[in-house]
């Protein structure tokens, strides 16, 4: 055997192979870019209906073309072929293996048979929705010296001919749909200093906007929109005003330039009003004495004009933040009752564990009710006009003191997105409740693009309520009309799952650490299905209709905040669980209609 | 080509720090066009080494003095004395006295340097301890962040972003958390009471992408 020879001709065989697929590929997309694979040849992919601004104010049924579905962030999808009646007979149609670790959160957005998925590391998938087949496959070559606190991906956005991905090196790169091929890409911020970005961008008004993350590392938050055709910057706002601005009197000295703020969850839009609602994150560094004052606008919901980035309105849901309770979950767009009144209304379960109901008013935002939906020990009055929380300081962090809190960090409800049916007049919240956390401050040094934390996250821990034995994830539903709490359902596990709601009476989510995705009745919570997956389910699901067969898809893949706090609970439990990595998408569909 | 290539040492020696596969290539623009494409097949990134060109990106050379990456004395030479055994590691930047360039224009250059019981240690530090005086890689594995915590009662290093937990006095050996390996560690000398680097990095730097 000849053993020189093997390793130059299988170098020839590569290097021939690997000319014969670019050339390929240039002939077929015209497109060097080496971080494109191409699954399905180009002239086997369906045609692509291009996303026009009317298909994004009344979506249709079939299709789910934004990270919640519609504008309103409700969650639903109208279909109702997998419906409680038959759920039991769902069944896996098919997978696909995204081969990335850490945390995949992602929804597939579909549009026409279209599925759009990204994973952690910014590889954007698009994929046949019938069938799982690989279109083509976008990875993007992150800098290799960035930090990624936060490693996951949370969608696309879609518009016209277009798909757009926001990076972690803070960059809004515009593929075509069909192709894959990039249009145009355009650095949001410099990664450098500490920017990054995880959320999925909103398309609207001929424009795509994004927030960027950084919370902590000493950034100032901002949304910052660009024209949807060229990548031209549109408009820029800050997060927290610059001096002499309104709202700049609540931030000392030079604490604006660093505050934080960050903007990390696609925001609402209202296209009667044309203004877009945003969920705003912490202030910066941790702890509140070391920025005294409201902090405006960190832990609120920010309103602006779609089109100048004008800020119309804001409702600061809790002052000089000191919890690490970003308030980043945009409002749901939902009109509910109050004294006999119908209220255009803003609906957000906070992370700081209140559930707020706001009116959207044309200039401002308007406080109407709050209450706690977990053990909160923070709060000790509302203001009954104003929203204003009175705090018990016992409870608030401070530089030099160990304090414990409830709920943690990680909130009543962290990120994942709640949901609402309009037909049950329920709200769904993805809950964690008897776990409290344990914060001990320490003044921090500004570096840029370092950590700018001021609190010892080794010495960050979970302190348990007794009733944690019970339980500690939940499934809540409340009557948005009423208020009131309808049922709830209890895990032992922390749960992170976003939640899907369906004209089937069907409320689907996973969220919890034993690897299950779930469908319950939307009016009782009863269980009614479930599937255990490859890991835990901390994507968003969604729900699709092709060639009149319905489909639910979501993500599995766990990481980031969910395993944290998995390992901070083993370890205040005494506990060993293990939740395995990697991304799988999951679709599924009724068995008689798989067996068509 | 590839010949050549695969007989680079992957351990530089002191004479030929850095990466001295690159520093040997050719610099023809038609040979190195050849060798890129001979090597496509292979799994070989031209992008650390373009990362690498500027003095101020470059890795730490062998020669190198180290300076505070921060605070009052930022910029300035350490020297041996300024450590304090099994106190929280000095965040350090390599620097090239001969071009006066700080190598700090890369968040992989970024050290920690730390003073332990050299008795304590194990063997497999022999080659790049410098009488207890220790320079790890100061960015963590898992997914970038800059391992600031220290225990100066284990002499533990932890990571802020995710609770990552390296064991200083046992070549970063990963205790606790994500992270997937240790810390680089960068071989140190003192000669007449001058602090220097000895050669480069034990393993790359920085975190990898997890693909599985």
């Amino acid at each position: 055997m000849n053993r020189r020879k093997h390793p130059i001709k299988l170098g020839l065989l590569i290097l021939a192979l690997s000319l014969t697929s670019a050339m390929q590929a240039d002939d077929l997309f015209n497109n060097n870019a080496s971080n494109l694979k191409s699954g399905t040849l180009l002239k086997d992919r369906p045609t692509y209906s291009p996303v026009t601004e009317q298909r994004l104010t009344k979506p249709e049924a079939r299709n789910w073309l934004m990270y919640r579905g519609t504008y309103d962030s409700q969650g639903y999808s109208p279909l109702d072929q997998i419906n409680a009646k038959n759920v039991h007979q769902l069944k896996p149609s098919w997978t696909f293996s995204t081969g990335m670790r850490e945390a995949h959160q992602a929804p597939p957005v579909v549009n026409d048979g279209y599925m759009f998925v990204t994973t952690p590391h910014n590889h954007l998938l698009a994929l046949d929705a019938r069938n799982g087949e690989l279109l083509w496959r976008y990875e993007r070559e992150l800098p290799e010296d960035q930090v990624q606190m936060h490693p996951t991906n949370r969608g696309v956005a879609l518009h016209g001919d277009y798909v757009y991905m926001a990076t972690a090196d803070a960059y809004l790169v515009a593929l075509n749909a069909r192709t894959g091929k990039v249009e145009w890409e355009q650095e949001v911020e410099d990664y450098a200093s500490g920017y990054y970005m995880t959320m999925a961008p909103l398309a609207a008004s001929g424009k795509i906007m994004v927030g960027v993350s950084g919370g902590e590392f000493g950034i100032r938050g901002f949304i910052a929109a660009f024209d949807a055709k060229t990548g031209k910057p549109a408009w820029k706002t800050y997060t927290i005003p610059a001096p002499g601005e309104p709202g700049s009197e609540s931030w000392p000295g030079d604490t604006w330039k660093t505050g934080g703020v960050p903007v990390w969850i696609t925001g609402s839009y209202d296209p009667a009003s044309k203004t877009t609602y945003w969920g705003t994150g912490n202030g910066g560094p941790w702890m509140g004495d070391a920025r005294p004052g409201d902090n405006l606008y960190a832990t609120s919901v920010i309103a602006l004009d779609v089109d100048s980035g004008k800020l119309r309105g804001h409702h600061q849901y809790h002052w000089n933040d000191s919890w690490d309770w970003d308030e980043v979950s945009a409002p749901l767009l939902l009109d509910f009752q109050r004294n006999g009144k119908t209220v255009k209304g803003l609906v957000h379960p906070g992370r700081n564990g209140y559930l707020w109901f706001l009116e959207r008013g044309k200039e401002k935002i308007n406080f109407v009710d709050a209450k706690p939906y977990v053990k909160q020990d923070v709060f000790k009055s509302i203001d009954p006009v104003t929203g204003r929380p009175e705090y018990n300081l016992e409870r608030k962090p401070a530089t030099g003191k160990v304090t414990t809190f409830c709920p943690s960090s990680w909130g009543g409800k962290d990120w994942p997105p709640a949901a609402f049916n309009p037909q049950t007049r329920l709200l769904y919240i993805p809950a964690n409740d008897n776990v409290c956390g344990k914060l001990k401050g320490q003044e921090a040094e500004y570096r840029e693009g370092q950590l700018y934390l001021g609190a010892a996250l080794e010495e960050f821990e979970v302190v348990l309520h007794e009733d944690a034995k019970d339980y500690i994830g939940e499934l809540q539903a409340w009557n948005v009309d009423t208020a009131e709490k309808a049922w709830s359902v209890k895990f032992k596990s922390h749960n992170w799952g976003p939640i899907l709601a369906t004209a089937g009476d069907l409320v689907f989510a996973g969220g919890t650490n034993d690897r299950y995705f779930r469908a319950y009745n939307a009016r009782s919570g009863k269980l009614l299905w479930q599937q255990r997956t490859n890991s835990g389910v901390i994507g968003v699901p969604v729900s699709y209709e092709i060639d009149g067969v319905q489909y639910i898809a979501v993500q599995s893949g766990y990481g980031v905040d969910a395993e944290r706090e998995q390992a901070l609970l083993n370890l205040s439990k005494g506990t060993t669980t293990y939740v395995p990595q990697g991304g799988v998408i999951w679709v599924f569909a009724l068995e008689k209609e798989n067996n068509q | 080509m590839k010949t050549k290539a695969r007989n680079c040492p992957t351990e530089s020696s002191a004479a030929n720090p850095g990466c001295p596969c690159r520093a040997n290539a050719p610099t023809h623009r038609g040979r190195r066009r050849a060798l890129k494409l001979g090597l496509l097949g292979a799994a070989w990134s031209p992008l650390t080494v373009f990362a690498a060109r500027k003095p101020g990106k470059m890795r730490p050379q062998a020669g190198d003095h180290l300076v505070f990456a921060y605070g009052e004395r930022q910029g300035e030479i350490i020297s041996p004395g300024d450590l304090t055994l099994n106190a929280k590691p000095i965040e350090a930047y390599p620097k090239q006295l001969a071009s006066n360039v700080i190598r700090d224009r890369s968040r992989l250059n970024a050290l920690l340097l730390v003073r332990l019981d050299p008795q304590t240690l194990p063997p497999t530090m022999d080659k790049y301890a410098a009488n207890g005086l220790v320079a790890y890689s100061a960015v963590c594995t898992h997914t970038g962040c800059t391992v600031e915590g220290w225990d100066p009662a284990t002499q533990q290093m932890s990571c802020p972003c995710h609770g990552s937990q390296y064991a200083a006095g046992n070549a970063a050996k990963v205790l606790m958390g994500p992270a997937p390996k240790p810390l680089a560690m960068l071989p140190l000398s003192i000669n007449s009471g001058e602090l220097t680097v000895a050669g480069a990095f034990s393993r790359k730097v920085g975190f990898k992408v997890n693909k599985y």
